[in-house]
């Protein structure tokens, strides 16, 4: 059924950095957003401890902070937020746009995307078994369960340091597994990491299998250079092997590249389809920062307002 | 309207174990950003139950001893128990229809 003020002239879909800025700007121009933020409300930033590296916070700050900080601030120009996970849209007709939500269905002028990405698993059978009896993806979340234990970190990149460096506040050891014999992460963050007295590294492995029954007791490990395989005793597995673009509510209906991501026409936000404008780590796989994601969102959001033939005075 | 009632280690046995009638606990932290997601959608349940199902929340933070004796090792995890016994477990975000789901599977 639709709801009576229909439509809608912005909806967003997403609430990290992307779609809270996107929020934020239509709200100001008077478009009174209605933002679906999904049941991982604030995107990664929610998951992350300190961010040090978003501009204008000398000090660092919290990612939720930082995030629920963003919320209140679209609210506060009349964003309308709702804590749901959109099941549908239909893009076919052109605009307006239907995006269901449940046995609800709401009609939009405009939509933008910004649903972001989602850590990436090795999609081996025994670690989807043992999620939450060992294997995790949010050191965040869950290292607090493993004082005094040992851990096996997999992955490479900036997220794996961050995990890694942040684990040593409970874990007396945490090895590094990484299928190369370089990490990707930035220099401060591998700084940082080979600092650490609790940090090892196992170069050229891949995690081929976790092993336990009620939790997780090890993983095997594959030379990436010989094949030669080996366990290896952990209390738990860390994953942080990188993301993919949570696109498959638009699959069929935008057009996306071989990995996943949307394809927008640069340097707009425009998608394939008119009147749909997408932003952040859902288009972006090359930055992939906080503040490029809040970029992206201002730009969706000016997208969207020219579509609509506004040229807010405001912004 | 009611809402998932906090319970500590020390109440565990008289709140979960000997209860009457079939119980809901959240396992959360205020450092714990889904479980803040979460919360909200448990308090909502347990207005929605109030009556049929009690509804807790347990912060591991100040009760580590029930999160180590059920091996609790990521959080929000939800758990149903029935007559004293953990009859389902729920790791992860969620959202309310496949919490709810999960409720009723557990107590059919």
């Amino acid at each position: 059924m639709p709801e009576p003020s229909d439509p809608r002239e912005v909806v967003v879909i997403g609430s990290g950095p992307a779609g809270l800025t996107a929020a934020l700007y239509t709200a100001r121009a008077d478009l009174h957003p209605l933002v679906f933020e999904g049941l991982e409300a604030g995107g990664q930033l929610m998951l992350t401890t300190e961010v040090e590296n978003f501009p204008g916070f000398p000090q660092g700050r919290m990612g939720p902070e930082l995030m629920n900080d963003l919320r209140k601030q679209a609210e506060r120009f009349g964003a309308e937020i709702v804590t749901a996970d959109v099941d549908r849209v239909d893009f076919r007709s052109g605009s307006p746009f239907t995006v269901t939500v449940g046995d609800r269905d709401y009609r939009a002028r405009t939509v933008i995307v910004a649903t972001g990405a989602t850590a990436r698993w090795l999609r081996l059978p025994n670690e989807q078994r043992l999620i939450g009896r060992g294997v995790s993806s949010c050191a965040t979340c869950d290292g607090f369960f493993f004082r005094d234990k040992e851990l096996v970190v997999v992955g490479g990149g900036d997220s794996a340091m961050e995990e890694a460096t942040f684990l040593t506040k409970f874990a007396t050891k945490v090895t590094v597994v990484h299928r190369r014999d370089e990490l990707r992460a930035t220099k401060i963050m591998q700084d940082r990491a080979f600092a650490n007295e609790r940090i090892s590294f196992t170069w050229n492995a891949q995690v081929v299998d976790v092993l336990g029954d009620e939790a997780v007791t090890g993983v095997v490990l594959a030379d990436t250079v010989t094949g030669d395989r080996r366990e290896l005793r952990t209390d738990g597995v860390f994953l942080a092997i990188g993301h993919d673009p949570t696109t498959a509510l638009f699959r069929g209906s935008l057009e996306l590249d071989d990995a996943g991501y949307i394809v927008v026409r640069e340097p707009t936000t425009a998608t394939s389809v008119d009147g749909v404008f997408a932003a952040g780590d859902v288009v972006d796989h090359v930055y992939r920062q906080a503040i490029t994601a809040a970029g992206m969102g201002c730009k969706a959001a000016i997208d969207a307002e020219r579509w609509l033939g506004i040229d807010a005075h405001n912004w | 309207m009611s809402s998932a009632k906090p319970v500590t280690d020390q109440e565990w046995d008289a709140e979960v174990i000997a209860s009457d009638t079939p119980v809901l606990v959240d396992f959360w932290a205020e450092w714990c950003g889904p479980c803040r997601m979460v919360g909200p959608v448990v308090d909502e349940i347990a207005d929605e139950k109030a009556g049929t199902l009690k509804v807790l929340k347990l912060n591991v933070d100040d009760n580590p001893e029930v999160a180590r004796k059920y091996r609790v090792m990521s959080i929000p995890t939800l758990m149903v128990f029935s007559g004293g016994d953990e009859r389902k477990r729920i790791v992860g975000a969620q959202g309310k229809a496949q919490l709810l789901a999960a409720v009723e599977d557990a107590l059919a």
